[in-house]
């Protein structure tokens, strides 16, 4: 195998450790005052896009943010719950650099570049004092010092956290340095505004066409350099953790203008998600990966058992993850945790009114921390009943708004009876590719965060994507960037009224009357629904070679369909969430084609990735190393025609084993 | 679960955009489940409407986990609606009667005009973050994180504060139409922190005052603020911010 002559990573020579330290001193300057006549263009204000137009703005660059939400504040990473990992070692328990580097490339089933990946670990760090700084309230312990906690994969603590809202703290964080550049005129903000295109010239990246979601009008937006920082596309499931806003059209069409995808099958199912509840259910909720540091998952040993949780005694439970991994217990990873649940209701172990779910229990840790409660005041004679009561006010404070969430979407209290769980998906690992800069196969087009492919491999640990998209906005982008800029500061203005802005806004243009002008007869909904139910089906947490074959025929004549029958009402010039679906879900049938293309093609098992024909005797993920470890980085061609872009991964660092969390 | 059975009467706002009169439309629902979110009744509600060839409701919503602060209905004379600490989306049908009529309205303030239906413009929020709801510090200028030691109690006062999800119930709740609870969140949690000492009276003073400029009321301590708030943000904020305003009127050097 050899890299495409296509893909060039950049990444810096020298040893791993060096290369970033060398890299920041040697990276082209734009100086202070060319900065001012600099202007970029920052797509999504999550914590990717909010934290790199913030930096961009102190740094003197003229910025421009977008966001389709009416308020920067509301992306969705401030939904984000259980924590940031960082490499602080303040917990004196071994964590270091390395070993945060390490960790993410194990639990990425070695599908991740090294050099991306050790940056990542090394800006950690900077990360937590930055949101400090900014006033974030993270957890502290009694002696005023940052407390931490374990996620899945890692036998470290190096999580940071605000209850079970870190990703709202972090969000805010970052959008009241936006907020702070917007007052002082360095941003302008674009709030209730969507990108629908790209618009080159002469091969560069040069703008923008957005659309004013309250009045329908088109505008174009000129730039040295724009940033994609739009999240995942989990929703092309239909079912998701993701808002109901979260979507892939920015990046699909920055892909469709010559962004390569990378690794599109490279989906994150979720483990700890609330059951489904029937046919009306509009979106899924995560119970974050932190309670598994107390909650222990279970299923009953006796298959079909309709008995109540709490009515079946403990010698009859299957503490299934305990039993299988005993290393790592009910902390393993995300995508073997997943799985391992889907193997216990398949088998029929499922428990509920769907045979669906597992449970995942409390009750040990409410003992746990009641008798700590207890010894720390010296009470030796407390009844069963009142350690219970303390050791709820213990979790109660660790995870309470977790726990009042359960209880209003199931109405079933979670103190008193465990809770029922199954997965979901949760996250893309794959995305945009893009090189050691953040940038795309398009020239001064960026993906950060979530958008691009670049520090998860097959899998992402639980704390990272927080951590990923704080590193790129705040640490990695205000540099590699003027990599680039520092050649454009002989460009001046870039004037929209170019034939190619004209020409962009004209193909958004006739894409939208399109829409509107065919008039079927099944709503955007319906067909984001039955598109989903394609993609779970053939593409979720097991794929096979024959579902994914006919899960291609199937989405190719869903889009056809979808382009005659679609029915979108209201007007164009006005305020029409019904036409701004319709332009998603055009977008995520489209993906969803390639995500199966990408799944058959992986001829292996990794990570997320799980084709059941390769499989160990145990069940496990079986990975082929001779022949994939690779990135796969798709180039649109046409309507149902990619080409496949190989970029070699190579591991001079760390060596290459089976995961195991046995 | 999944088919329901509950029948509702909607009385539904409805209004083309910020200069038009709006009026109630009623609109007849069957099959609700009670396991079904509140907004779910609407998705329902909206394909029926587009069924029949109508127009769906336009609302804010985008998490649907009660922590973007995006949705916004005024359920029977309540922002999200009857239960204390829950925003629209973690609403339940379950919470509801069989055969129940419901009136929905959009946020009820000068400072949020409606821009269709039951979504209103909420950028003043914005911009009074804009005025002073930050520390001051650019990115890489930071210390270590653990060089300054925080109380836990103060650690744990910020956080309540800065729990809010800046959804505007507390606007709407007001018969005054103020702003006072949103604004005196961030202050307070920037003021209980080390980190916001070096601002705090400016950041008083200029949150204030553009909080005025949008035309948010006054407040007259009813309390409905807080009693709405989804995240049950305390008044004490309110109490806080007053303090803080005071104080730095007294030794103002600006505004």
């Amino acid at each position: 195998m050899a890299t495409s002559s296509r893909l060039d990573a950049k990444i810096p020579q020298g040893s791993l450790e060096d290369k970033w330290e060398k890299y920041k001193s040697s990276v082209p300057l734009v100086n202070p005052a060319n900065k001012r006549n600099i202007e970029v263009i920052v797509v999504g204000t999550g914590l990717a896009g909010a934290s790199a137009a913030a930096t961009l703005a102190e740094m003197g660059y003229k910025v421009k943010a977008f966001c389709f939400q009416d308020s920067p504040r509301r992306a969705h990473s401030i939904a984000a719950q259980g924590g940031i990992n960082a490499a602080k070692n303040y917990q004196n328990d071994g964590d270091s650099v390395h070993r945060l580097f390490y960790d993410t490339i194990k639990g990425g089933d070695y599908r991740s570049r090294e050099a991306n990946v050790h940056r990542l670990a090394e800006v950690s760090g900077n990360i937590i004092d930055q949101c400090v700084a900014q006033g974030v309230p993270f957890a502290r312990e009694y002696g005023g010092l940052l407390s931490n906690r374990s996620f899945g994969g890692v036998q470290v603590q190096r999580t940071f956290y605000a209850a079970g809202q870190t990703g709202q703290q972090l969000l805010l964080g970052a959008y009241s340095g936006l907020q702070r550049q917007v007052g002082m005129g360095t941003i302008t903000m674009y709030n209730r505004h969507e990108m629908l295109d790209v618009v080159k010239i002469d091969g560069k990246c040069r703008g923008i066409i957005a659309r004013n979601l309250i009045t329908g009008e088109l505008e174009r937006h000129s730039a040295h350099a724009v940033l994609l920082c739009t999240g995942g596309y989990g929703n092309v499931f239909y079912l998701s953790t993701n808002a109901m806003g979260s979507n892939v059209t920015a990046a699909w069409k920055a892909h469709k203008r010559g962004a390569f995808f990378a690794n599109p099958c490279f989906t994150q199912i979720h483990p700890t998600c609330i059951p489904v509840s029937g046919e009306h259910q509009s979106k899924l909720t995560l119970m974050s990966e932190s309670l598994r540091n107390d909650g222990r998952i279970w299923v009953p040993k006796k298959q079909n058992d309709t008995r109540a949780g709490n009515a079946i005694p403990e010698d009859e439970r299957d503490y299934y993850l305990e039993r299988r991994y005993p290393a790592f217990g009910n902390l393993v990873p995300r995508d073997i945790a997943s799985r391992a649940a889907k193997e216990r209701c398949d088998a029929g172990y499922g428990v509920g009114t769907s045979k669906l779910a597992v449970f995942l229990d409390f009750s040990a840790a409410f003992h746990r921390y009641g008798q700590g409660e207890a010894n720390k005041n010296n009470i030796t004679n407390a009844s069963e009943s009142q350690i219970l009561e303390w050791g709820k006010a213990v979790v109660k404070e660790k995870y309470g708004n977790l726990f009042d969430m359960y209880k209003q979407i199931t109405g079933e209290d979670p103190y008193e009876v465990p809770m029922r769980i199954y997965p979901a998906v949760h996250y893309t690992m794959g995305g945009l590719w893009v090189d050691y800069n953040l940038m795309t196969t398009v020239p001064g087009l960026y993906s950060l965060g979530e958008a691009n492919f670049s520090d998860h491999g097959a899998n992402r640990l639980g704390a990272s994507a927080l951590m990923q998209g704080l590193a790129d906005g705040y640490f990695v982008i205000p540099i590699t960037v003027g990599a680039y800029l520092a050649g454009e500061i002989r460009t001046g203005h870039i004037s929209t009224d170019h034939e190619a802005f004209v020409k962009t806004e004209k193909e958004v243009k006739d894409r939208i009357e399109k829409l509107i002008s065919i008039q079927g007869n099944t709503s955007p909904e319906l067909f984001h629904r039955r598109l989903g139910k394609i993609m779970w089906d053939k593409c979720g947490m097991g794929r096979n070679e024959k579902g994914l074959k006919e899960a291609i025929v199937e989405i190719r004549a869903l889009r056809e369909e979808f382009w005659k029958d679609v029915k979108v009402m209201g007007k164009i010039g006005d305020f029409n969430p019904e036409l701004d679906k319709a332009n998603r879900v055009a977008d995520f049938i489209e993906l969803g084609e390639l995500m199966c293309i990408d799944a058959l093609t992986r001829n292996e098992s990794c990570g997320g990735h799980f084709r059941e024909e390769y499989q160990t005797e145990e069940g496990e993920a079986l990975r082929d190393d001779e022949n994939f470890m690779f990135v796969s980085a798709w180039e649109h061609i046409d309507s149902e025609k990619w080409e496949l872009h190989k970029e070699d991964l190579v591991y001079d660092n760390i060596k290459i084993a089976q995961r195991s969390y046995k | 679960m999944s088919a329901g059975n509950m029948r509702l009467t909607l009385k539904v706002w409805r209004q083309s955009n910020t200069n038009t009169q709006g009026g109630f439309e009623n609109y007849n629902l069957d099959g609700v489940s009670p396991d079904m979110s509140f907004l779910e009744m609407f998705d329902i509600l909206n394909e029926q409407l587009i069924e029949e060839n109508k127009e769906p409701v336009a609302f804010d919503h985008d998490c649907r986990e009660g922590i973007c602060g995006m949705c916004s209905m005024f359920i029977n004379g309540q922002p999200h609606g009857p239960l204390k600490g829950v925003t629209t989306c973690q609403l339940h049908m379950r919470s509801f009667q069989d055969g129940d009529t419901i009136t929905v309205e959009p946020w009820r303030a000068g400072a949020f005009p409606v821009i269709k239906d039951l979504v209103v413009d909420r950028d003043g929020f914005d911009r009074i973050i804009s005025a002073g709801g930050f520390v001051s510090v650019n990115t890489g200028n930071a210390q270590d994180a653990n060089n300054l030691p925080i109380a836990k109690e103060d650690a744990d006062d910020a956080f309540s504060a800065a729990a809010c999800i800046g959804c505007g119930a507390c606007v709407a709740a007001c018969k005054n139409a103020s702003a006072m609870l949103f604004v005196s969140a961030k202050i307070s949690q920037l003021a209980l922190l080390p980190q916001g000492q070096a601002e705090r009276s400016i950041r008083a003073e200029k949150m204030v005052a553009q909080m005025d400029a949008e035309g948010f009321g006054n407040c007259t301590n009813t309390h409905a603020c807080s009693a709405e708030c989804p995240k049950e943000i305390s008044f004490e904020n309110i109490a806080r911010m007053n303090r803080e305003y005071l104080g730095a009127k007294v030794s103002s050097k600006a505004v």
